[in-house]
Formats: C-alpha cells, structure tokens, sequence
C-alpha cells in the first residue's frame, strides 16, 4: 500500500519528518472535535424527531449552536474533585478514556490515501486499544468514592470484557476471510461492487451464497456487541440514570465530564467504522470503479459510518435498557455460540474457496 | 425450543420498535411553538386551545350588581368584594347596562390571579353574566402583586362621596325614626 502514506509524504518531503508525523496524528482529532458536534445535534433531533418534537429551536436557527451552547456550559461548570476520591487516578480517568478512543482512530483509513497508520495488525490494535475504555472506566468509578460510581464500574467491566469476546468472533471470522488483519487489505479484498462485501459473504461468485446467512448474521452481532461496548442503549447500564445516578460518572463535572462525553461519541464512530472496514467495504465505492477517486473514497467512509451512528441512535431511542442478567444471557448463551457456527462457516467458505 | 422462541421474539419486538420509531421520524411533530406561534389562532382547529377553555376572568363592572355570589362559590377565596349601598334618592340615578336600578355600589372587586385556581365556579354562580372566562392565558408577571386585578371603575372620591350619602340616609332615617318614637 504504498498511496497509504500519502499525506504523510506529501508533508514530509516538503519538511521534516517530525512535523508531518504530528500533523497526521493531529487529522482525526480535527475530525473529532466537528464530528461530535454534528452527532450531539443529530441525536438529540433524531430523538425528538422520534418522540414527535421539535428538539432544540432557540440556539441559532432550528437550534444548530445547541452543542456548542453545551460545550460552553460545561466548560463554565466548576471543576469538582470529591474529598474521598483518589485524586491521581480520578483526574487521569477522563484523559486516559479518550486517550483508548483517539489511539484507535491511528489505524482507521479515510480513504485509501490517507491512514494516520497502515498497520500490519491494524484490526488487532483496533480491538485491543479500544478496550483501553475499560481501564478508565473502571479508574473513575472507583476512584471516585462513591458507591453508584463503583456499581457502574462494576457493571461496566463485567458487560465491556464479556462482550469483547462475540465482537473478537466477529473479527476472527472476517481476518479469516480476509486472509490478513491488516485494515488496507481487508477493505481491498471487499473491492467492487457492494455484493463483494463481507456482509454479502466477499468475493466469490455465486456459489458463495450459502455463506451469506451467515456473514449477515456475524455482522448483527458484532453491532450489538459494539453497541454494548460503547455503552450505549439497550446496554447502557454502566450509567443507566434511573439506578445509578450517572455510573461511573457521578463525580465528574465540567471539563473531565466533557472528556467522557466526548469520548463516548469518538468510541460510537471507531465502532460504527469498524463494522464499515470489517463488513461494509470501507472506503471501497459501492458502486465498483465508478465514483472511486481518494476523495470520494473519504466520502464514500463517512457516509457509510454515519449511517451506522444513525443507526445507533435509532436503536438508543427505541429499545429500553435491558436487565443485567438479560445482559449476560445475551452474550454467554446467544452471541457466544452463534458466533462460533458463524465463525466455522467463514472459515469454510474460505478454505473451499 | 424457548431458547429459539426467546431469540426471534428478541429480534421481532426490536424489529416492531425500530419500525415504530422509524415512521414517527418522519411523521409530523405535534409541537406548537408556543411565543412564536399563538396556540389559540395561528394553528389547526384540532391542536388550539378550546374555546371553553378557563383562563383568565373578566368582570364587566357595569353588569355587576355586586351580589358577592361569585365571593362565595369560590373554594380558595381569591374574590375579594365590597360594596355600598345605593341610597334611595341618589344624585346619579345608577341602572346596571340591562336597564335595571342598581342597588349596591360596586366599591372594590379584586380577584387575586395569584391564588385563582381557574375551577370557573365563580361563573357559573354569577347571576348576571358579568364574570366570565377569557382567552388571555399568558400574564405573567415579575411581581407577584401584579396578580392583583381591580375591575372596579370607582375612584376612592366617589366611593367616599357615596358612603358619606349613605350615611347621611342612615342618620337621616334614625333621626325621623326618632322623632316618629318620641311622637308617639
């Protein structure tokens, strides 16, 4: 993948190296930031949509600096450390939540010319750094000194490293499929027409078909799983408000809860770009070689993972929060076996392949 | 089998939720925008406030004939009433708008909008149809006294001048009764 690199070239053979390394990192955090307030807008519209409201009206027209109001008033609130937390981890929690969100966006690639990073075990990193989410979360809820704090932290690692293990299915079928963890090569080999993608079952002629099922129903999986990751409704019971206050969240205020709200949004766009790599084709046009230049690719990426946040969103405001034994029963007893018949299957469909 | 059972009825209740909340999306929004958009004329017939709705109370001091009824029906004694007696040779002649003799000085009516509880008994128990419900709903005010509504149209000179008639009358009648007794 040699056009992989290429802003990254393009910087530093005009300057240094050092310089175009920073920048590079420094791209997805300038899509972050716009992208979080695009999604706070388009959820709390969509949710009063779905309700049959208006939503925000007041803020600028039809309410469009409404999460920039936000980001104000959280920045304004007062910085609140309780006496009985343990300040150290307490203050490095929010920072470090981010930190596993944004080090994921390092192997994401917007198009086929641009990845902060073309890493050869890309989809591994990808898995292993966004469980870093645990870590903080547990780091805040239980340095926060309180007991709704801890509870959420509880329940947030017994729900995050149980469904690791369905989601890490998923990607074991797909790098079965793929033949490589590397991100580039997995979208490539999607390349085509949408019928080439891993939710149709990959390239293949038509015999493939008996494979589709199958692939189709990893995918389901693997978004809810994603959605239980990042916790977000139906799974939201790390904070569910009508038991924990906030979960983990109780104690943070201004900008470290800033932080966490930031990152939840930046872990619903690495999840919902994951399923686009893993089974949506990436960046690869729909539509085969029409429409498939580096920034159409970026457009093509975007629009593909914006539908998987819409999607997040519809299901938020649909289904309520589920029970915690419902939880576990869903993943140890449903997704674990399914997800291994679906992982034979894929891994058949390659070997007669 | 409820294992199999269990899975589809999850997904088809989701299914069933996903396809309700999709068609609400773009189905209509029911909300009015209340300042921008007046809820009694500027939308549907379905959606605005009905006609008979109670709002706030306006008193027509010259149907009125000051009976206190409205005083009395009402269950948080927000109507505050006083009244003087129209003596029998009065300068002014007073009638109420429907042409009848007015027998009591409405001196002060004061309806404490602060403590109304909007119930309407008080217009069901006027005899006389003055007190009666508007389509005004939004009054609010900073101070809380604003509440305060007088509808009297008497100024405090006149209700002096007609008390002072009327107790002219009384000592004139106590005097006659007097001299009547001391006749006899």
């Amino acid at each position: 993948m040699e056009t992989t690199y290429y802003i990254y070239n393009l910087i530093a053979n005009s300057t240094t190296e050092l310089i175009a390394a920073v920048i590079v990192a420094i791209i997805p955090l300038l899509f972050i930031l716009p992208y979080a307030l695009v999604a706070i807008y388009g959820e709390l519209k969509i949710s009063a949509f779905m309700q049959d409201k208006l939503g925000p009206m007041r803020t600028g027209p039809y309410g469009l600096l409404q999460p920039i109001a936000e980001v104000f008033k959280l920045l304004q609130k007062e910085d609140i450390t309780p006496d009985a937390a343990d300040k150290p981890l307490f203050n490095i929690a929010p920072v470090l939540i981010f930190v596993g969100s944004y080090a994921a966006f390092a192997v994401i690639p917007f198009s086929s010319y641009f990845a902060p990073s073309g890493l050869n075990v890309g989809i591994f990193f990808a898995m292993a750094i966004s469980s870093l989410a645990v870590i903080a979360i547990m780091m805040g809820g239980w340095s926060s000194g309180n007991k709704f704090a801890l509870l959420g932290a509880f329940r947030s690692v017994a729900q995050i490293v149980s469904y690791e293990i369905p989601a890490a299915m998923a990607v074991l079928g797909i790098a079965a499929m793929a033949n490589t963890l590397n991100i580039n090569t997995i979208i490539e080999s999607q390349s085509g027409w949408f019928w080439n993608w891993f939710l149709f079952g990959g390239q293949g002629g038509i015999e493939k078909i008996w494979v589709i099922p199958f692939t189709v129903v990893m995918c389901v999986i693997y978004f809810i799983s994603s959605l239980a990751e990042c916790n977000r409704t139906p799974f939201d019971l790390v904070e569910g408000e009508s038991e924990l206050v906030a979960g983990y969240a109780t104690e943070y205020s201004g900008m470290k809860y800033a932080m966490f709200y930031l990152a939840e949004y930046a872990n619903m766009f690495v999840a919902a770009a994951l399923i686009t790599i893993l089974f949506l084709g990436g960046w690869s046009s729909p539509l085969g070689d029409i429409l498939n230049g580096p920034i159409w690719q970026l457009a093509w990426f975007v629009i593909k993972t914006m539908s998987i946040v819409f999607l997040q969103i519809w299901v938020r405001w649909t289904l309520p929060r589920i029970r915690v034994d419902q939880l576990m029963f869903v993943c140890w007893k449903v997704f674990l076996p399914i997800s291994f018949v679906c992982f034979l299957a894929m891994a058949l469909a390659r070997m007669v392949q | 089998m409820s294992y199999i059972k269990n899975i589809t009825d999850g997904f088809g209740t989701a299914a069933t939720g996903m396809k309700f909340t999709l068609k609400h999306l773009f189905s209509p929004n029911v909300t009015v925008q209340y300042p921008n958009t007046n809820p009694y004329t500027e939308i549907s017939a379905v959606d605005k406030i009905p006609d008979r709705a109670r709002n706030r109370l306006l008193l027509d001091p010259d149907i009125c004939n000051g009976c206190t009824s409205c005083a009395r029906a009402c269950p948080v004694d927000c109507i505050e009433i006083d009244t003087v007696k129209v003596i029998a040779n009065d300068p002014d002649q007073p009638t109420l708008s429907d042409g009848t003799k007015r027998r009591l000085w409405l001196a002060k009516y004061d309806i404490n909008f602060a403590q109304c509880c909007f119930c309407g008994l008080c217009a069901a128990a006027c005899p006389t149809e003055a007190l009666k419900h508007t389509t005004v709903f939004d009054y609010c005010t900073y101070d809380v006294n604003d509440l305060l509504y007088h509808f009297s149209t008497m100024t405090p000179e006149q209700i002096a001048e007609k008390k002072k008639l009327l107790a002219d009358e009384v000592k004139a009648k106590a005097a006659a009764a007097a001299a009547a007794k001391s006749e006899n």
